[in-house]
């Protein structure tokens, strides 16, 4: 960082708090996704914020101008406070997500969020079928889902279906799509594989062929045309496809804030991964001094961290370069261009990826689900962690 | 299928129910929230928004907002943005 007290940047610009609090309330999950974000040393991290110290970051996250809130994980079921929280979430005039797998999920339990004021629940499914959703995810959850997006139905709430994408199940899209209509959804995301955390440990046998995704984007279109905007459906496309980076998080420490189970509060959910900076938590600081005062939050803000081919880039107001998760995990440092452009001298790793993706089969090398067994062996043995 | 007939001025209009509106003192805006999204109203779209309410039909609320902001004739410019609103399925009609 550049010495503070000197040059045009040394006085804090008057910067708008986050629009979106993710809380991440705990790393435990009933489900083993091979996609799944979360750090592979999820096991590493300390105790749980308690109910009392998760109140104190909403009303902080709030007065700073928070309005969305996503209660996440982990499955964040595997909490018996999320009724305390979404009650104080909705005291406090927050919009709240619950992001779930289901699992834990009953009649009795989907009342008291009702009567809390919980706005919405997104339900993921791996699959529209019971063996690839139940294979995906490690479980026998495909017939509980179904139960469940019943129950969301019944008690009134939009229905908003997640399913992660990736070769095993991309070419299913089509009956994805007609599983979703058949349950009522409003909205569906078909969200390919981003490729961090287990999703990049098993990348080479998740991304999907050029063939396949131009499938899947032809299908989804088709299900557009007939449905028109009874129900709408995102399709996000796996950036490694992509000539130009995602505008990650809308710009770092932007918009977006993240507090991890342990209270590590984070620009977005994969940055506690990045070698050599430190990330405030929630039990030493406010908020407030988090968002605006930290290294963590404050390292790629703005663009004065920039190299070449970004720092002279026109484009650089429209994606502010990239991801800087993308970007260590592909070149080795946060601060080069997203390797997805292909300006970044380091884009041939992506086609690379993508020409392994053409040829590699699914049985070369066995997926490694997220459960706590691997990630403590990952712990000690994987060069990404020890790094 | 809902939403293609338009509005006309004899509509009862209410927020559609997948969206909730309110003000947002940190953005000094009306916004509409719906899941994970947000929409920031202009201070002429709030005007309108707010006043929606499942009881009252677009024409008793082109009366309310020509009587809260007198001398310019809004009754074209409420009724082109109700159809907007319509399209973009923030609002519904009980007729």
């Amino acid at each position: 960082m550049d010495a503070a007290g000197s040059g045009p940047g040394a006085e804090r610009p008057l910067r708008a708090g986050p629009l979106w609090l993710l809380a991440e309330l705990t790393y435990r999950c009933p489900l083993h996704c091979a996609f799944c974000y979360n750090p592979l040393d999820y096991t590493a991290y300390g105790p749980e914020l308690a109910t009392d110290e998760w109140l104190r970051v909403l009303r902080e996250a709030r007065a700073l101008g928070a309005v969305q809130l996503g209660l996440s994980g982990g499955e964040p079921l595997l909490r018996d406070d999320v009724a305390i929280l979404v009650a104080e979430a909705r005291r406090l005039g927050f919009y709240t997500n619950l992001i779930t797998s289901g699992v834990g999920l009953d009649t009795k339990r989907i009342r008291a969020f009702a009567d809390a004021g919980l706005d919405h629940i997104q339900l993921s499914f791996q699959d529209s079928t019971r063996e690839l959703n139940d294979f995906l995810s490690s479980t026998r959850t495909f017939d509980l889902k179904l139960r469940v997006a019943r129950l969301i139905k019944e008690h009134g709430y939009p229905m908003v279906l997640n399913v992660v994408l990736h070769r095993l199940n991309i070419d299913h899209v089509e009956q994805i799509l007609q599983m979703a209509e058949a349950l009522g959804a409003e909205y569906v995301e078909l969200a390919n594989t981003q490729y961090y955390g287990w999703g990049f440990l098993n990348r080479d046998r998740l991304l999907p062929t050029r063939e396949q995704l131009a499938r899947a984007e032809a299908a989804t279109q088709r299900f557009r045309d007939r449905v028109g905007n009874r129900i709408r459906v995102f399709f996000v496309v796996p950036d490694y496809y992509e000539k130009r980076p995602k505008p990650c998080m809308n710009g770092w420490g932007s918009v977006f804030l993240t507090v991890a189970p342990d209270g590590t509060a984070l620009p977005c959910h994969a940055a506690r991964m990045l070698p050599g900076l430190a990330f405030p938590n929630v039990r030493e600081v406010s908020l407030r001094a988090a968002w605006h005062d930290s290294e963590g939050f404050n390292r790629y803000r703005g663009d004065a961290w920039m190299r070449q081919p970004c720092r002279t880039c026109p484009e650089k107001t429209r994606d502010f370069g990239g991801c800087r998760c993308q970007a260590y995990l592909l070149s080795g440092d946060a601060a080069n261009a997203d390797p997805v452009c292909d300006l970044s001298p380091h884009h041939d790793v992506v086609v690379r990826a993508i020409a392994n993706a053409q040829t590699a089969s699914v049985g070369v090398s066995p997926i490694e689900f997220r459960d706590d067994r691997n990630s403590r062996r990952l712990r000690s043995s994987d060069p990404l962690l020890s790094q | 299928m809902p939403g293609e007939a338009g509005v006309v001025a004899h509509d009862v209009l209410e927020i559609a129910p997948i969206f909730r509106l309110q003000f947002e003192e940190a953005q000094a805006a009306w916004v509409l929230l719906y899941p994970e999204g947000m929409v920031k109203l202009s201070a002429s779209a709030g005007e309108i928004m707010r006043r929606i309410d499942g009881v009252r039909s677009a024409d008793a609320l082109i009366r309310d907002l020509q009587s809260a902001f007198p001398g310019a004739d809004l009754a074209d410019d409420v009724l082109e943005f109700l159809e907007e609103a319509h399209g973009r399925g923030w609002i519904r009609t009980r007729r």
